[in-house]
């Protein structure tokens, strides 16, 4: 048992991970209720908390956990302990601290007051520290970039870009950035934009090891098509941002730029409709692996989101999706049916490979799968549905006041939240199993040792 | 396979361009020379202050449980805007904001007025697919 992969430290991230991602779905649904009860409890725990509280939550989840991965996967693929173990511990103490000051700090009603991830610009300062540290713990593991598969690439371009992003959407510090607001929002999104982009790096080269770990075909990572996607994806994350602000009275250029640079993820979207084919024999084939599930289901995911976000990218769509639910649909879309669901297969391929004795209930999680997915698809077409109805709300020329919208968006509300706690419940079917199976692996391990000590105790 | 030297070279052109343009948009922000009234600083930290951006948009930027308020300031007049603040709705809390508070968050609302327009219904869709305010 010795001989597993043990990496009890790292595995914490993607504890930690876990539970703020259920944290991040009850408050989503407190966040819910809001909409379908006006006025639920709007004195005690008002939406000006709640939505902090399930961002930041989902936020963390994914930082956390894509940490958590790279760390794992790092000394997997390099067959070698990591360059410092207390640097590792450092880092996780500086980022729980910090996120339940950051928790906290909502509740008393203390924000940064930004748009989307926002937070005390003080508390941005142990999550820079700790970031500096993985990335030059990753840097010294690593050790020279020579002759590496693309996801030692795409780790290492999420690591730089997060970092130079997160920075970045701190610039609204200087009068020089914030004196105006657009000049202000110009640099918000462009941060904003990107950082989706750095996060993504981590989380889909933690993937493609994971594809490559499952099928044991090692040529996929060093191959030209992967580098060409990584490429594409690089280009995206550096100039399609401008998409966020298309109706924001900015540069022009912003606006050409990123329009233009969108288009290149149609090259993805081919590609995907080309693969279909191969997907779903591979999908067939691994059926009964728990993280290729996760993967595959991603897959759908991507596509739906991929569709869109490229019409999204059209400035003459955008004039009709921004500013509507049907924007909420695609970063729910893609946080939850691709960054979560891709996290959770490599959690999956974490946690339960740890110790072999130690069986779980793969059918309760495969049912905890399909209800997560089902509820998703309802969700998202509910958002989509309220965006098309606020789009034409917006694009009329009477417009009746926003209660009387509000109240017509009610059924699509009541359907989201209704399938919010499928989502949720989905999801807790998967985590708790995954909790406690990897708390029975410990004490596993520790009885193990203790036989052992005491085998060799009685041998002497 | 790409070779090593083609991997290196394409990444650091990507870069070089982004940091250019990334220092572009830097040094040639949108809106030069504005130098604002201090109630309209005080009106966007008010407004950050109580995190407002979670319910109510700027140019389609922001939550979606009240209205977007980029344009409020025409379209309403200032004691309106008081009353709301000074009493909440059935779904905004009152947040028992000063009167300067109320006056600077008003400032703060008259200069985004001025910036531009955000409702989609007002701009121009171009043939190319660009669009324009």
């Amino acid at each position: 048992m010795e001989a597993l992969n043990n990496n009890p430290v790292e595995k914490r991230f993607i504890l930690a991970g876990l539970i703020l991602l259920s944290a991040g779905f009850l408050f989503g649904l407190t966040g819910a209720l809001q909409y379908v009860v006006p006025g639920f409890l709007k004195q005690v725990f008002s939406f000006e908390r709640t939505r902090p509280l399930h961002v930041s939550s989902i936020v963390f989840w994914i930082l956390l956990c894509s940490m958590g991965a790279v760390f794992v996967y790092l000394q997997q693929y390099k067959g070698k302990k990591i360059f410092s173990p207390l640097l590792v511990k450092i880092q996780l103490g500086l980022f729980v601290i910090d996120i339940l000051l950051i928790l906290i700090s909502y509740c008393f009603g203390i924000f940064g007051g930004r748009e989307y991830w926002e937070f005390n610009p003080l508390l941005a300062i142990p999550i820079v520290a700790g970031w500096l540290l993985f990335g030059y713990n990753f840097l010294r593991s690593v050790g020279s970039m020579k002759n590496q598969p693309v996801y030692v690439w795409m780790w290492l371009t999420g690591i730089v870009f997060f970092l130079f992003t997160f920075l970045e959407s701190y610039l609204w510090i200087f009068p020089y950035f914030s004196r105006h607001l657009v000049n202000d929002m110009t640099v918000q999104w462009k941060s904003y934009g990107s950082m989706v982009g750095a996060w993504n790096m981590l989380i889909y080269g933690s993937s493609l090891f994971l594809m490559e770990k499952i099928s044991g075909n090692k040529q996929y990572g060093r191959s030209r098509i992967a580098f060409i996607l990584y490429g594409t994806g690089l280009f995206n994350l550096m100039f399609n941002w401008g998409h966020h602000i298309y109706t924001l009275p900015t540069h022009h250029y912003i606006q050409y730029i990123s329009y233009a640079v969108s288009m290149t993820e149609l090259f993805i979207l081919g590609r995907i409709i080309f693969q279909w084919r191969s997907t779903l024999t591979a999908a067939q084939k691994y059926s009964h692996h728990m993280a290729y599930r996760f993967l595959w289901h991603a897959d759908i995911w991507i596509f739906l989101n991929l569709v869109l976000a490229i019409l999204m990218s059209i400035p003459a769509v955008n004039v009709y999706t921004h500013g509507t639910h049907i924007t909420v649909a695609h970063a729910m879309g893609t946080t939850i049916g691709i960054n979560s669901f891709l996290l959770l297969g490599i959690a999956c391929d974490i946690l339960l490979d740890e110790c072999v004795p130690a069986r779980i209930n793969t059918r309760l999680l495969k049912k905890g799968q399909q209800l997560t997915n089902l509820s998703l698809l309802v969700f998202w077409m509910a958002l989509i549905a309220a965006g098309i109805l606020k789009s034409k709300w917006q694009m009329g020329t009477i417009k009746p006041v926003y209660f009387e919208l509000m109240l017509e968006l009610r059924p699509y509300f009541i359907a989201f939240s209704i399938a919010g706690i499928g989502i949720t419940t989905g999801f807790l079917i998967i985590i708790i199993p995954l909790i406690r199976h990897h708390y029975h692996c410990l004490q596993l391990r520790k009885e193990y040792k203790e036989m052992m000590t005491h085998r060799q105790a009685s041998a002497a | 396979m790409f070779s090593e030297k083609q991997i290196v070279i394409s990444l650091i052109t990507m870069l070089l361009c982004f940091l250019a343009y990334s220092s572009f948009i830097y040094l040639r922000l949108p809106v030069t020379g504005n130098d604002q009234a201090i109630a309209v600083t005080e009106g966007k930290k008010t407004w950050q202050r109580y995190n407002c951006n979670a319910c109510h948009q700027l140019y389609g930027l922001g939550g979606y449980l009240g209205p977007d308020l980029t344009n409020v300031y025409s379209k309403r007049d200032t004691n309106y805007l008081k009353a709301f603040m000074s009493s909440g709705t059935i779904v905004m809390p009152d947040f028992h904001l000063s009167e300067k508070e109320k006056s600077d968050i008003i400032a703060f609302f008259k200069n985004i007025d001025a910036s531009g327009k955000s409702d989609p219904s007002s701009f121009t869709i171009k043939r190319d697919g660009s669009i324009e305010q």
